[in-house]
């Protein structure tokens, strides 16, 4: 069975951003890229799972400008098998980029397909259940264990809700969104990023997959959230309980 | 629809005195100002399904927020609270939400063994089935687990664009949204077919406390054509989950928040006891929860809750960007923290620099009993 793993390269999550002053967006312009924390989780589980000897192989795949080959040469330098980029300028929306993955998933026959549970700049969480949806897939997002059966060829998820933990069991081909504590991702080694230089990556575009990108989402403006009124160091715990009583009244 | 057409039947009338009176260059200015006003009627009416979710025989108080924010998509906006499940406890939660907030005029019911658990893939299939019969402008859900695991999967079968963790309305077709963990906001329009869909952030909406006066009317889904393929695909096995006598973190008013400066899960004991004074619900730092000190569902953070109570309190918490960003709507923030510097101090209303070991054992000695 093969894994399809799906990347993105993101302003990295330690960077304060700040929004441009012509409210267009976000400078990302000399701005420290890395790639999405969920999708280390993602690329980690799957070589668990092949390690595990339950998959062959573990295709990364990313969509997006030329740079997007330096995050999946991080996935390459993980471990993973091969790449593929799909190549393309325009802004991709998650319904964009699950149609794009749904191509690659015909083309590739994985047997499951990993995401992380949401990409820390658009934080949309919408991408795996959107491309599960159109694929008629069976979905696990924001999954905190993973199970594979390779007998009855199904999955177990333990996935992270309001409520507290909820057990699926799902037949494969199917979707899983990673979220925080499915595990630890590796670090690159050196010699794995060297090894990671010759391993291939394809590139194809949108209209070779025969995929559309168009958007019925226009940004109008980003601007900064409102800052909160500067506060107050108290020096006492009396002198706390009294202004949350008598100025704050919240007590 | 009506309206619109009795709207410019009215105007063409008027246009045909105009007519009378001005010449033919003048009523073909009328003409086609009434042809512009007879669109924007059309594109005004709202119609807008509600995905609810229920626990036990009560709705839960995010999808009451739902509804609220529904409210603000336009006037004369129709709204339709979607329920599914199966059994009498459905059949109560329905009771319920007719009559939840005054601004429900419909309650459709989907009653089935399929639908007994929460499952993306039986649920979005029905959005799917309900949104092309009913043909509405809007679906939304509220961004908790439930929501946010539907509403994309159903925009996907509808193939348009679903808009995450809305904050603000600002028309039918425009929105405010948080993006980079709050760190900025971005207004967005959105400009494809119907239906528009939304996931809301339920703390930007609070609930009103009136109901509805007179229950609306409840009707059952007709699941007859209700497909069958995927729905085998995935089953569920258990959920588990904390039981816990204290009020929900999402809408408490008051949270008491650890972090890593907590040091152990049995020092949290002690955070419990002041929640418990204080009849507040109590959060955590993904720190706490990787460390152990307590289960996953009380993580506070970008990736966790979002809450936006009137007072939270954060003892030995850092206050991390992604921390930050599940709280920083509280109306009242106050920080604990042995170190002046910790980020937490510059959005905290009140901060105390010391040991939570010395602080809080004093303020559950020397807070009031709640009342």
């Amino acid at each position: 069975m093969k894994i399809m793993v799906a990347i993105k390269r993101v302003v990295d999550y330690a960077v304060k951003i700040r929004v441009k002053p012509d409210k267009t967006g976000v400078e990302t312009k000399n701005v420290k890229m890395s790639m999405n924390p969920f999708c280390e989780i993602a690329i980690e589980e799957a070589l668990r799972i092949k390690e595990a000897g339950l998959a062959s192989e573990v295709v990364a795949v990313s969509m997006g400008p030329a740079q997007c080959v330096d995050t999946l040469r991080t996935g390459l330098a993980m471990g993973a098998d091969r790449a593929i980029h799909v190549e393309s300028n325009d802004h991709l929306y998650p319904l964009n980029v699950a149609k794009l993955l749904k191509a690659l998933v015909e083309v590739e026959k994985p047997g499951l397909l990993l995401l992380g549970k949401q990409a820390i700049d658009g934080d949309c969480n919408q991408t795996g259940q959107m491309v599960a949806g159109l694929l008629n897939w069976p979905q696990g997002t924001f999954a905190s264990k993973v199970v594979l059966d390779k007998e009855k060829q199904t999955v177990t998820v333990d996935r992270e809700v309001d409520e507290g933990s909820e057990t699926l069991c799902l037949d494969l081909p199917a979707l899983i969104t990673t979220d925080l504590r499915l595990n630890q991702p590796r670090y690159a080694t050196l010699p794995n990023i060297m090894k990671a230089k010759s391993k291939p990556i394809k590139k194809v575009t949108p209209d070779e997959l025969n995929v559309q990108i168009r958007s019925d989402i226009e940004v109008v403006e980003v601007t900064e959230p409102p800052k909160r009124k500067a506060g107050v160091i108290l020096s006492s715990v009396d002198e706390l309980i009294d202004k949350l009583k008598n100025e704050a009244r919240v007590i | 629809l009506s309206l619109s057409l009795s709207l410019s039947l009215s105007l063409s009338l008027s246009l045909l005195t105009e007519m009378a009176v001005g010449g033919m260059l003048r009523a073909l200015q009328v003409h086609r100002a009434s042809f512009s006003l007879q669109r924007t009627a059309i594109s005004r009416l709202i119609s807008t399904l509600v995905l609810a979710e229920h626990e036990g025989c009560y709705i839960k108080s995010s999808s009451i927020s739902s509804v609220e924010a529904a409210k603000s998509l336009g006037e004369n906006n129709s709204i339709s609270v979607l329920l599914a499940g199966s059994g009498s406890s459905l059949q109560e939660a329905a009771t319920h939400a007719a009559s939840c907030h005054p601004s429900v005029s419909q309650v459709l019911v989907a009653d089935s063994d399929k639908l007994k658990y929460p499952l993306a893939e039986a649920w979005a299939k029905l959005v799917e089935m309900v949104q092309k019969t009913g043909g509405y402008s809007h679906v939304l859900a509220a961004s908790g687990s439930f929501g946010k695991n539907i509403l994309p999967r159903a925009a996907a079968l509808l193939d348009v664009s679903p808009i995450t963790d809305v904050i603000a309305i600002s028309g039918s077709h425009q929105f405010v949204r948080p993006v980079y963990a709050g760190n900025a906001l971005s207004t967005v329009r959105y400009t494809g077919e119907s239906p528009c869909m939304l996931s809301i952030r339920s703390t930007s909406f609070p609930a009103p406390s009136e109901t509805r006066s007179s229950a609306a009317p409840i009707s059952q889904v007709d699941l007859s054509t209700f497909g069958e393929d995927i729905l085998n695909k995935a089953r569920f096995i258990k959920l588990t989950s904390q039981e816990s006598e204290r009020p929900d973190l999402g809408n408490a008013r008051i949270v008491v928040t650890g972090g890593r400066g907590l040091k152990s899960a049995e020092n949290f004991k002690m955070l419990e006891k002041l929640a418990e004074k204080l009849g507040a619900a109590v959060g955590a730092t993904r720190a706490a929860v990787d460390a152990g000190f307590v289960p996953n569902e009380l993580q506070v953070g970008q990736t966790g809750k979002i809450v936006a109570p009137e007072l939270y309190m954060a003892f030995g918490v850092s206050g991390a960007i992604q921390h930050l960003a599940g709280m920083r709507d509280s109306k009242v923030i106050v920080a604990v923290n042995k170190d002046p510097d910790a980020p937490i101090f510059q959005v905290a209303d009140y901060g105390l620099v010391g040991d939570l070991f010395e602080i809080i054992p004093e303020l559950l000695e020397k807070l009031p009993e709640k009342k």
